[in-house]
């Protein structure tokens, strides 16, 4: 049985990621929280934020146009509490946010959720998640 | 006609360049790569001016203006530094409507919080550090008759500072005041929704601060912050914001190894035991005020009291009296007096805002109010503008367990102190909380079990300098608004003396 994914993206979203690829490189994704621009999966180069045993492995992006996969990342406690909601990376205007790289582009990813269907939720929670070691 | 006139019409109290670019060693410096951001008002939507993009080379550039500046600011006597930040004080009085018509322009705020709340809070921030630092002393320990180990404080030298966009004048001078009253010099960067209206402040109050004490960068958060937070000629970092950032400066903090302080947010739950509606007196009606705090800067407070607990027996009386006070919020232009809830402070954070009314919808949770957004018209039809909105459900949806950062309380219901407690506590996040109840021995019990830095009990969204601010859990580290800061910016100096003429014998 495939596994449905925890996380997508929208096309102007994979548009601005092939954009930031060509840019700055191999791209990652952590999903914040907290103060002000909490909420706002931040867009990083690959490596900058260090992930480890606490960071759970949500999903990657295999984008048309970019070699690597991208992969999205959030904290273990924190995804304790998103586990149970599909995401979906979107863009829309903005300022960005944190050190995220698509701030100087007038845009920010933003985070659109909804809940997994009863089917889904029952495959996804009778299967692992990664974690970053 | 509004009670303040906007800015850029004849007559506004508050006149901004059309371009601001850093300032660096006590004056303006063009960023090195010549480039410009807009700066748009949340009120309409509408750009106001110009912002320098700086970069790591700017950054340097205010490295070197700190660095060149510390040496003699450090020598410095506490008088001669309480000094300069009364004065600061005085100035910032004189000219305070200026500064609060700036800082609605700039956030979207209600004019009456910015002239009845977040300045004079700022203006009263100088003043407290101004005494903190005169009464600081350090100490002299007699280990025994003949050893004494004297402590110094020294401050760190230079220090950076990330300043959030939801009270960009109050939440830097959070930083600023005890960062310089403690002998340091400053390379700051506001953020990027809200570039402006540090820069008005600081054009108010330059002759008073001696060049490259303090000094802003501005640009974004990737391109300046980033070389601010890594680099390894800042003693120390202070950020306010989310966690993913947090983790991030902590990161580049280790490899320089320099100490951080973070303040990361919250889930602020905002507790109303039974006995609050005994009566129908004075002290209910407060009661629902607090409720309504959620309201207070469109929501845009780490310490939003965004998760409302109401006890069952009270729990449909108490939900309907707070839903009619929500439904008298008056929204409207900021810059009218009257008006209660202005501008959320970005394009994107409105986005975000709606985001979650949308999940919040969709987990099932129930609208008692609002839940769009507000369109004002007329020239406000382009501002960011969200309906106070009242969601009732579970504490295990994410409207209850993120920060929306907006005008939005999740409310439910509960069963007693310990599911009180235990409701309160389920949360990544531990900076605030309200407690609510005529019963003090509850109001106790309930303070101290809350895991939480601060308990508002009785009260709500008081930030009076001399209570320590900060948080347990993911929500930071470190404590600001209290003299206790002072010791996050400076450095213990122990000089151990012997004043024994007589060797110990060893060799």
């Amino acid at each position: 049985m495939e596994i449905p994914s925890r996380v997508d993206y929208t096309e102007a979203a994979a548009e601005m990621l092939r954009k930031l690829t060509a840019i700055n490189g191999p791209l990652m994704f952590h999903q914040s929280g907290g103060c002000c621009d909490g909420s706002s999966p931040m867009c990083y180069l690959e490596g900058e934020f260090r992930v480890g045993a606490q960071d759970v492995l949500v999903g990657e992006f295999a984008i048309e146009g970019i070699e690597k996969p991208i992969k999205v990342w959030m904290s273990a406690t924190q995804f304790e509490y998103w586990r149970h909601t599909h995401l979906t990376i979107d863009l829309v205007d903005g300022r960005g946010g944190g050190f995220s790289l698509e701030a100087p582009e007038g845009k920010r990813f933003l985070t659109r959720s909804r809940l997994f269907t009863d089917g889904e939720w029952e495959i996804l929670e009778s299967s692992p998640v990664s974690r970053g070691a | 006609m509004t009670d303040f006139v906007s800015p850029g019409q004849p007559g506004s109290k508050a006149v901004f360049l059309p371009r601001y670019d850093h300032w660096i060693n006590g004056k303006f410096v063009k960023p090195s790569t010549g480039q410009y951001f807009e700066n748009v008002t949340p009120v309409t939507g509408k750009v106001f001016c110009e912002v320098a993009r700086g970069n790591a080379a700017d950054i340097d550039l205010a490295l070197d203006a700190a660095h060149a500046a510390a040496p003699a600011w450090g020598k410095t006597s506490a008088t001669e530094r309480a000094i300069m930040l009364n004065k600061i004080a005085d100035r910032m009085e004189a000219n305070i409507e200026a500064i609060a018509v700036a800082e609605t322009w700039e956030n979207g705020k209600p004019i009456r919080e910015s002239l009845y709340v977040d300045i004079p809070l700022a203006i009263d921030h100088f003043r407290y550090f101004a005494a903190a630092i005169r009464a600081q002393e350090g100490s002299a320990g007699e280990l025994d008759h003949d050893t004494v180990a004297y402590h110094f404080h020294e401050p760190l030298g230079v220090v950076g500072q990330i300043i959030p966009w939801n009270f960009p004048i109050l939440m830097a001078i959070w930083k600023l005041a005890p960062a310089i009253a403690a002998g340091n010099c400053v390379v700051l960067k506001p953020a990027e929704q809200t570039p402006v209206s540090i820069h008005f402040l600081m054009d108010l109050i330059k002759d008073l601060i001696p060049d490259g004490v303090v000094n802003i960068v501005n640009g974004f958060g990737v391109e300046a912050g980033k070389p601010l937070a890594s680099s390894p000629r800042i003693a120390k970092i202070a950020f306010t914001g989310e966690t993913s950032t947090g983790r991030l400066i902590m990161q580049y903090a280790s490899e320089n190894i320099i100490p951080v302080t973070l303040e990361l947010g919250g889930k602020s739950p905002n507790i109303f035991f039974n006995d609050v509606a005994a009566e129908n007196d004075a002290f209910y009606d407060k009661a629902l005020e607090g409720f309504t705090m959620f309201a207070v800067n469109q929501g845009e407070v780490c310490t939003c009291p965004s998760r409302g607990l109401i006890e069952a027996k009270i729990y449909d009386k108490f939900l309907g009296d707070v839903t009619a006070r929500t439904k008298a919020i008056k929204q409207g232009h900021p810059l009218d007096l009257s008006t209660m809830m202005g501008a959320q402070a970005s394009t994107d954070q409105l986005e975000k805002i709606l985001s979650y009314l949308d999940i919040g919808k969709k987990e099932g949770a129930k609208v008692i109010t609002g839940g769009e957004r507000a369109d004002l018209g007329g020239e406000l039809a382009g501002g960011y503008y969200v309906l106070p909105t009242i969601f009732e459900g579970s504490n295990k949806m994410r409207i209850f367990q993120e920060e929306i950062f907006g005008p939005v309380i999740s409310v439910t219901k509960f069963d007693g102190f310990d599911n009180a407690m235990e409701i309160a506590n389920d949360t990544l996040y531990g900076l605030g909380a309200g407690v609510w109840t005529r019963d003090m021995n509850t109001a106790y019990r309930a303070g101290r079990a809350i895991q939480a830095g601060r308990v508002w009990t009785n009260c709500y969204h008081a930030y009076p300098a001399g209570a320590a601010f900060g948080g347990y859990k993911a929500s930071g580290i470190g404590r600001e608004n209290h003299k206790m800061m002072l010791d996050h910016y400076q450095q213990t100096k122990n000089l151990l003396v012997s004043y024994s003429p007589n060797k110990l014998g060893f060799f």
